[in-house]
């Protein structure tokens, strides 16, 4: 799946299955179902991604965390990277399709 | 700051840790890291057990690594993997059901007793029949299976598992076996190009990050995470910085201690210690030290080398000059405990893993 492949429109949230712990750097991210890591990069990417389910859709979590407009397309990378992986996903389902088990923990910057 | 140096000052909680719930097991492996075998009265109660579980949930600890000994021994293993669900903490479990360490018999029962590489493709076969979703096998690289390492995929592609390969290390009964069976120096280059290609295909526990000194980083974290991003409790509740370093000096407390685990992981000492920035000392002016970091602690102190120099096992080959340069004399530290039976199984005893089961049926 490529990054054009996503639609980052319209309302997304924290998959169900996602636990997010906050840390000095950043936060980990654990998905319980794909047992994958990934590491988000700033506080800021941490507030976006908690911010997702209230905003009407992830530009507007941007803004509404404080991102400025040029550091809007590197945090829409960041959040089409969670997508990717399942760790967001659109809020009207629960779930994307599954993902295999990946070994490597994926670090997300915005 | 790069992520890998933030690791190294260590996190709020472990992301993951190793658990070892017993030292009983009724396997021998000659290279056994815990030194496993019997019993330790001194074992955490069910309702400690517990305690532990309920810690990690505080501390959001995603997921526990359980082994030991053969954690199916405990009679409360199965209610402890009920709790740690209930309570949101992962579990991954070992067992010798299914581990196997050779394509081919009998190199794995030479290391592993008699039988033991059937026993684990059974277990494979009545996993697979019942449904169950990818097991994993795990395999320790040898000098004996390092060229069986395709094998090993192709019996894991039959089962629908996956592998698992680790490294081994001079830790536990592996202390005494080390010399002959760790991997020459061009099965760590080939095991490295094997690595390179089937990398994202297979789980290694990162364990062979010391070998990314030959060039393009390997995946996954490639450091040493002792006390930083994971840590071992071992049966008796005692905190390690490494599932591979059950010695005094890498122990930072136990669970039992008022400050318990959480505690123990914050503020000990030598946590403290292993999150400061660390020296490379001899491999300060090394080109390669970004990629390996020094190596593998545990493997440099359990073969009697400096920490803060080369891994025994250096691509680059350091290694091999100071364990050849080593005095007769120099004392090789030895583990803190020693479960080792003082004689192999000679019957089905009562460590058998499916004593209970096969009582109840």
């Amino acid at each position: 799946m490529g990054a054009s492949d996503i639609d980052l429109g319209g309302r997304w949230r924290l998959h169900p299955q996602v636990a997010l712990r906050p840390e000095r750097f950043g936060a980990l991210a654990y998905h319980f179902g794909t047992r994958r890591l990934s590491f988000l990069k700033s506080r800021r990417l941490l507030d976006v991604v908690q911010g997702l389910e209230a905003a009407p859709d992830p530009a507007a979590a941007c803004r509404a965390a404080g991102v400025e407009e040029a550091e809007l397309p590197s945090y829409r990378r960041a959040l089409v990277t969670l997508a990717e992986t399942g760790m967001i996903v659109p809020a009207e389902r629960g779930t994307l399709l599954s993902h295999s088990e990946s070994k490597s923990p994926q670090g997300v910057a915005a | 700051m790069k992520l890998v140096e933030e690791f190294e000052l260590g996190l709020d909680a472990p992301i993951c840790i190793t658990w070892e719930l017993t030292y009983a097991c009724n396997l021998a492996c000659v290279h056994c890291l815990s030194s496993s075998g019997r019993r330790d009265p001194r074992e955490l109660t069910t309702a400690e057990a517990k305690g532990v579980i309920e810690e990690l949930e505080r501390m959001q600890v995603f997921y526990v690594n359980i082994g030991g000994g053969e954690p199916t021994v405990r009679k409360d293993f199965w209610e402890l993997l009920d709790h740690a669900a209930a309570h949101h903490v992962g579990v991954k479990f070992s067992t010798n059901g299914s581990r196997i360490d050779a394509a081919a018999a009998a190199v794995n029962d030479a290391v592993r007793g008699p039988g033991s590489f059937d026993t684990a493709l059974g277990a494979l076969e009545r996993l697979h029949t019942a449904g169950f979703e990818k097991p994993k096998i795990s395999v320790v690289v040898t000098r004996q299976n390092a060229g069986q390492l395709d094998d090993f995929k192709a019996i894991a592609d039959r089962y629908g598992a996956q592998l698992r390969i680790t490294r081994l290390r001079p830790s536990g009964r592996g202390a005494d076996v080390w010399d002959e069976l760790h991997p020459t120096a061009d099965q760590q280059r080939s095991l490295y190009m094997w690595l390179l290609e089937h990398g994202e295909e297979v789980l290694t526990g990162d364990s062979f990050f010391h070998l990314s000194a030959f060039g393009e980083a390997l995946p996954g974290l490639n450091l040493c995470g002792a006390g930083r991003v994971v840590c071992l409790i071992d049966p008796v509740g005692d905190v390690y910085a490494c599932p591979f370093a059950i010695h005094d000096e890498f122990l930072a407390g136990n669970v039992r201690e008022p400050r318990g685990f959480e505690g123990v992981w914050r503020d000990s000492e030598l946590f403290t210690e292993l999150r400061r920035p660390q020296s490379g000392g001899a491999c300060e002016s090394c080109g390669h030290y970004d990629a390996c970091r020094g190596g593998c602690m545990a493997a440099k102190f359990f073969t009697g080398l400096p920490l803060d120099g080369p891994d025994p096992e250096c691509a680059l080959g350091h290694g091999e000059g100071l364990l050849a340069a080593r005095g007769e004399d120099l004392a090789i530290p030895a583990p803190a405990v020693d479960h080792s039976r003082k004689r192999p199984p000679s019957r089905v005893c009562d460590e058998n893993p499916l004593a209970d089961f096969i009582a109840k049926a």
